[in-house]
């Protein structure tokens, strides 16, 4: 007994020192950013701020332009999140539900997706996206960012229909409900933990997304929250602190997703690898 | 009800969507990928189609070779340090009675932020002047290192970030399958008199191994993709120390606007996944059997 209490110290205490390896920089971050350089470069390196410079947030916010990408990183990934929902609810529900031929080809079509590498298909689309005279605009981030999503967001919803007993659908159709209200007002309503999945899941890829965004869109006007840091960081190399504030304004919004709804984040993003 | 199921018209635009945005933007440039790489091309003049041409040159390309050895490094430290360290938090994690979840959600927290910023921020963490590993150093008696300005460290540091930042997603997927374990085993194994060591080793991982299969061929195939978190960190460099195929192909493409060079990458790249995803299965599958 007295060796299990023993072995369970060692245990929480690797796991403690773990944890701190894992938090660490981001408690780094939130330090930095709210100090200036002569504290950061001056021997406070880790400790907490003396002054505390919400300043650094307010000029990354505005001189840096910060507040304009994070607009843009929040309605391109809105409507992607949008779009994605309800372009692979719709054909998920054909997919599994109705009844046509050709459904396990076109399924496997768009699962087909889940395998195709996005630094492939850069340069085609890139091409596509110029000859359109759409690069440099929200949907040159927007369009493709729905096509990367939906073969995920299928997968997850053709499972998640297939758990849905059929008796709801039978008894609207007893009540004269044609199909667009039946998907609409009987199913639609059932699936809500899908769709916050599927929407979580969405979020942190699309608010995350990189080489999309640096390769269609170098105009301030359109750059999502990766992109801008990127090029603050260009304009502000040595000063840390604005461009620490720069990064915690990235973060914050996925951190407090996280925090309020933990369980739904980790599940979303690891659901496809356990039902895989 | 069938008769509502198979409304031909309601599946039609159901499905039009879908159909048609993964054909256009995830298909179709696949396609022309692989038809641009056997072109020589610069994006204006005029392409001449040379067969596989690129091919030949990106194996005799010493710095392409040298991109591919990279990026197989990462893999071997993905598969041998990065798994078996989820695969031990993920057991010891799930045998914790109290913190269990608080161990959990913090060891998640890197995977959910951008890799811009987890690759700024260790940008800092490394600062050859001001960083966090070299006022710790110092504070040892140890002199600094400008890590990522050195070509002799620069690449190993620019994969520890990477390492870093998906270890609690292997974790979570590992700890989910381990919690999936029904109690009764362990409680059976206990009365047997199995330690906590004999548990793991016999029963749990042994259960686990379809979840570990998933875990290594995504770490596979995600460390042979590799992009982000070193574009962002060295951009390849110095002097293309810790330049990755994707990395390589990035530059070649837009940097020095050879087109059909730089898809003979990206295709080389998908083929490798393809080629790996293949031997994992042969050797899993293999393992079973026997």
């Amino acid at each position: 007994m007295k060796k299990s209490i023993i072995s369970d110290a060692i245990i929480n205490i690797f796991l403690m020192i773990f944890a701190v390896i894992q938090i660490f920089p981001l408690y780094w971050l939130f330090t930095f950013a709210l100090k200036d350089n002569n504290e950061i470069f001056g021997g406070n390196v880790a400790g907490l701020p003396q002054h505390w410079r919400w300043i650094n947030f307010k000029i990354a916010f505005i001189e840096a332009n910060v507040f304009r990408y994070f607009l843009n990183s929040l309605l391109v990934t809105a409507i992607t999140i949008l779009g994605v929902l309800v372009i692979s609810a719709t054909a998920a529900y054909a997919l599994e539900r109705m009844i046509w031929k050709a459904r396990e080809a076109f399924l496997k079509t768009i699962l087909l997706g889940l395998m195709v590498p996005i630094h492939a298909a850069l340069l085609p689309l890139f091409l596509v996206l110029s000859r359109l005279h759409i690069l440099n605009s929200y949907a040159a981030l927007i369009i493709p960012y729905i096509a990367f999503g939906i073969p995920m967001a299928v997968y997850l919803f053709t499972s998640f229909f297939a758990s849905i007993p059929r008796e709801m659908e039978e008894a609207a159709a007893i009540d004269g409900a044609g199909i667009y209200k039946i998907f609409f007002v009987v199913i639609f309503p059932l699936i809500k933990p899908a769709l916050a999945t599927v929407s979580i899941f969405t979020f942190i890829s699309t608010w995350n997304e990189l080489m999309f965004a640096v390769t269609f869109v170098n105009k301030a006007q359109y750059k999502t929250l990766t992109v801008g840091i990127m090029s603050m960081v260009g304009a502000y190399t040595t000063k840390w602190g604005e461009i620490g504030a720069g990064l915690m304004i990235a973060t914050i919004p996925t951190i407090i997703i996280y925090l309020l709804l933990s369980k739904q984040v980790q599940d979303s993003l690891v659901a496809g690898a356990v039902k895989g | 009800m069938n008769k509502i199921l198979s409304n031909k018209k309601a599946i039609t635009v159901f499905m039009a969507p879908a159909m048609l945005i993964i054909v256009v933007i995830v298909l179709v440039p696949i396609v022309i990928s692989l038809y641009y790489s056997l072109l020589k091309w610069d994006g204006i003049g005029k392409a001449t189609f040379i067969g596989i041409e690129n091919y030949i040159n990106l194996f005799g390309d010493e710095r392409f070779i040298a991109s591919v050895k990279n990026s197989l490094l990462y893999v071997v430290l993905s598969l041998f340090i990065q798994l078996p360290l989820s695969l031990l938090l993920a057991i010891v994690v799930s045998n914790t009675k109290k913190l269990e979840k608080f161990y959990v959600t913090v060891f998640f927290i890197p995977v959910i932020i951008s890799s811009v910023v987890i690759g700024q921020l260790w940008q800092k963490v490394y600062n050859g002047d001001y960083g966090l590993l070299n006022v710790l150093l110092r504070s040892l008696g140890y002199s600094g290192h400008d890590w990522l300005g050195d070509e002799k460290t620069a690449l190993m540091c620019s994969f520890i970030p990477n390492l870093w930042q998906y270890i609690g997603y292997h974790m979570l997927i590992m700890y989910a399958g381990i919690k999936s374990i029904s109690t009764d085993i362990s409680e059976a194994a206990k009365i047997d008199g199995a330690n906590r060591f004999q548990t793991a080793m016999r029963i749990t991982i042994p259960i686990l191994k379809p979840i570990i299969q998933v875990c290594v061929t995504f770490s596979l195939i995600g460390a042979l993709k590799i992009f982000d978190l070193i574009f962002v960190l060295t951009g390849g460099g110095p002097f293309q120390s810790t330049e990755v195929p994707t990395i390589y192909m990035y530059k070649t493409t837009f940097d020095q606007m050879h087109y059909g060079y730089g898809s003979a990458i990206s295709t080389f790249v998908i083929i490798e996944c393809f080629l790996f995803t293949a031997i994992l299965r042969f050797i899993f599958k293999n393992r079973e059997d026997a």
